[in-house]
């Protein structure tokens, strides 16, 4: 991990903590009473069903939604939610992956790892050299995909599932994210390509950083998390630390919430 | 999974280097069919004072089909700037202010343009209203208001070649004309923004995706509303460079460049979808559309026949293109070749193999 600037000293318990959040969509309620915290340096692995309220959480987190209300800190800072948004997040070292939303297709992957935030002169003209020399580091030492018949001037349709995951969170972790949100990165992908994502996940810990992995299938979640958070119907439902539970119990539980959910609309 | 291998064959590397091919192979072809007229330097000075407006909106235009937009205003915007500039020359030229009154001319025909530009970008970006028709709409808007103010009367600019202005933007130096200078100049400018600024990698994100745009930070309603202006700006200087070089405006000019310069850009390989453009190919697609139509007459066909042939041309370079582009595409169109012909001989064979492939695809 030579390649990756480690995370800074860190003078602060959470890099990210809620208190009752609100989120409503004219009558849905998204999110209900929220209290959501992430430790520096931990893997959180946020599970729950589909519309339980995790992409929406993570909405709200990385700027892109505002809430209804409800508090937020990001280190141990409480936000003004007014001029809280995505470049806001960027300068808070907040990146979040979005699944299939985070790469330009036909774009080189060099253009990719700078597009927002590129290396220029003064007039704006962005310098080539510099950045495909650095993309090229990343490509070869964070990401290790070396070897894998990728260059910096391949474009992104060039490259496998697991591959985009690779490079979106290889360029997070470039540009010093102190925590890096993971929309169900391993979505639609092959088996050997969701090992590649969840290697991925273990470098995100090891250089240091914090992260919220959102994730359908629980085995998947399950080896690589610090802390599993379940959310049903809009609230944190479950919070176990790593080995409290066994992948069986867990999966018990996930099931008896679905039930309870499905004898609750029946009432 | 196929991959380009680590450094592409030099001529892959040339920018719109086929359609360069394309261009030369049909000079060639002009050359044998019209001797007298293609292997004479005049016609090629002929081409380099008529082409430029061309190329100067197929330049500009490229910008906005990179972004995955369209303009199809310009061309009033060719009318309304050149009526800016006509005004300043004719009317102004008699007052004390004569001697700017070229540059004036200038200025408010490129000042014209962006406030048009703004308009669209405003329509576009902020109300959300789709290029294609918030354009159209403005065509119609822009081009009545032209005919208004101008009366419906056109101006001779006869007197043209006394102002400054003139002599810069569409004198001669020897023979040259000075319009392929700015043209060039301006088709290279554009191609460095595109290619090596900020404000085009933006707009080719945009174009590819606008979803990825927005999330990696690009403010993407900010950069269209400037896409736009730059648009209104370049059309308006191709209208300086008509007007100045017909020494006459009249309220109608422009309209027989929008479909030329579309077809310029993409017979030049700029795709339709977004996020891939070429500066160099709308270049030489500008001067393919100003060639065939020269070359047709030359040659002894009737002017009749310039539309049906540019057809053609047009859309021999988008097979060509995607031919190019999409070995997937190619690989399938030499199999159905290769499937035709065996099937005339009796083999079926062709089409059994596809039957394997769609089996055990994992989800």
């Amino acid at each position: 991990m030579n390649g990756s600037p480690a995370a800074p000293a860190a003078d602060f318990r959470y890099i990210v903590r809620t208190e009752k959040l609100d989120m409503t969509f004219g009558m849905v309620r998204a999110l209900t009473q929220v209290d959501f915290a992430v430790g520096r340096n931990e893997i959180v692995g946020l599970i729950g069903d589909n519309g339980a309220g995790k992409s929406t959480l993570i909405k709200v987190l990385s700027g892109v939604l505002r809430p209804t209300s409800g508090r937020i800190w990001v280190r141990d800072r409480l936000i003004d939610p007014d001029d809280y948004s995505v470049r806001m997040a960027h300068e808070l070292r907040i990146e979040t992956v979005h699944q299939e939303k985070s790469l330009g297709e036909k774009q080189p992957l060099w253009r990719n790892m700078f597009v927002g935030r590129q290396i220029t002169d003064r007039f704006g003209f962005i310098r080539i050299k510099e950045e495909r020399a650095i993309a090229d580091r990343m490509l070869r030492t964070a990401i290790g995909l070396r070897g894998a018949g990728i260059s910096v001037d391949s474009t992104v349709r060039d490259l496998s599932g697991g591959e985009r995951q690779g490079i979106a969170i290889g360029r997070a972790m470039h540009f010093e994210a102190d925590l890096i949100v993971l929309d169900e990165p391993t979505v639609a992908l092959a088996v050997s390509e969701v090992r590649k994502v969840l290697h991925f996940v273990e470098t995100i810990k090891q250089s240091g950083r914090a992260c919220i992995y959102i994730e359908h299938n629980l085995a998947n979640v399950y080896d690589v998390a610090d802390r599993l958070v379940i959310m049903d119907r809009g609230r944190l439902v479950g919070d176990f630390a790593r080995g409290q539970m066994s992948l069986n119990d867990l999966t018990e539980h996930m099931i008896s919430l679905h039930e309870e959910r499905a004898g609750g609309t029946a009432a | 999974m196929a991959r380009p291998p680590e450094s592409a064959a030099w001529y892959r590397r040339i920018e719109g280097l086929p359609i360069i091919a394309v261009l030369a192979a049909l000079i060639v072809v002009f050359m044998i069919s019209a001797p007298h007229v293609f292997l004479n330097a005049r016609i090629y000075l002929a081409f380099l004072s008529d082409v430029p407006p061309l190329l100067v909106l197929g330049a500009g235009l490229t910008l906005v089909v990179a972004a995955g937009e369209i303009d199809l205003s310009f061309p009033s915007v060719v009318a309304f700037s050149g009526y800016l500039l006509a005004y300043c020359v004719h009317e102004l030229g008699q007052t004390a202010l004569a001697p700017v009154a070229g540059w004036l001319g200038l200025v408010a025909a490129l000042a014209g343009g962006a406030l048009v530009g703004w308009v669209n970008g405003i329509l576009v970006a902020r109300l959300g209203i789709p290029s294609i028709i918030a354009t159209l709409a403005m065509q119609f808007f822009w081009g009545g208001i032209t005919t208004v103010i101008s009366g419906g009367l056109s101006y001779s600019l006869t007197e043209a070649d006394q102002f400054a202005v003139w002599h810069v933007l569409v004198g001669r130096v020897g023979n040259f004309p000075m319009q392929a200078v700015w043209a060039f100049g301006f088709a290279a400018f554009t191609w460095l923004i595109l290619n090596r600024h900020r404000f085009g990698e933006h707009l080719l994100f945009i174009g590819d995706n606008a979803a990825v745009a927005r999330v990696v930070g690009v403010d993407v309603e900010r950069e269209k509303v400037r896409l736009f202006v730059a648009m209104g700006v370049a059309a308006a200087f191709a209208s300086v460079l008509l007007t100045l070089e017909n020494r006459e405006f009249f309220n109608t000019q422009g309209g027989g460049y929008l479909l030329e310069v579309m077809a310029a850009v993409f017979i030049g390989g700029t795709s339709v979808f977004g996020g891939q453009a070429t500066v160099v190919g709308s270049v030489a697609g500008s001067f393919i559309i100003g060639l065939v139509e020269a070359g047709l007459v030359a040659t002894g066909l009737q002017g009749f026949w310039v539309r049906a042939v540019v057809g053609i041309v047009f859309i021999a370079a988008l097979v060509f293109h995607m031919l190019m582009d999409q070995p997937a595409r190619r690989a399938a169109l030499f199999r159905m070749l290769r499937g035709r012909a065996e099937g005339r001989e009796g083999s079926p064979s062709a089409h059994s193999m596809g039957s394997f492939s769609s089996k055990g695809g994992e989800k």
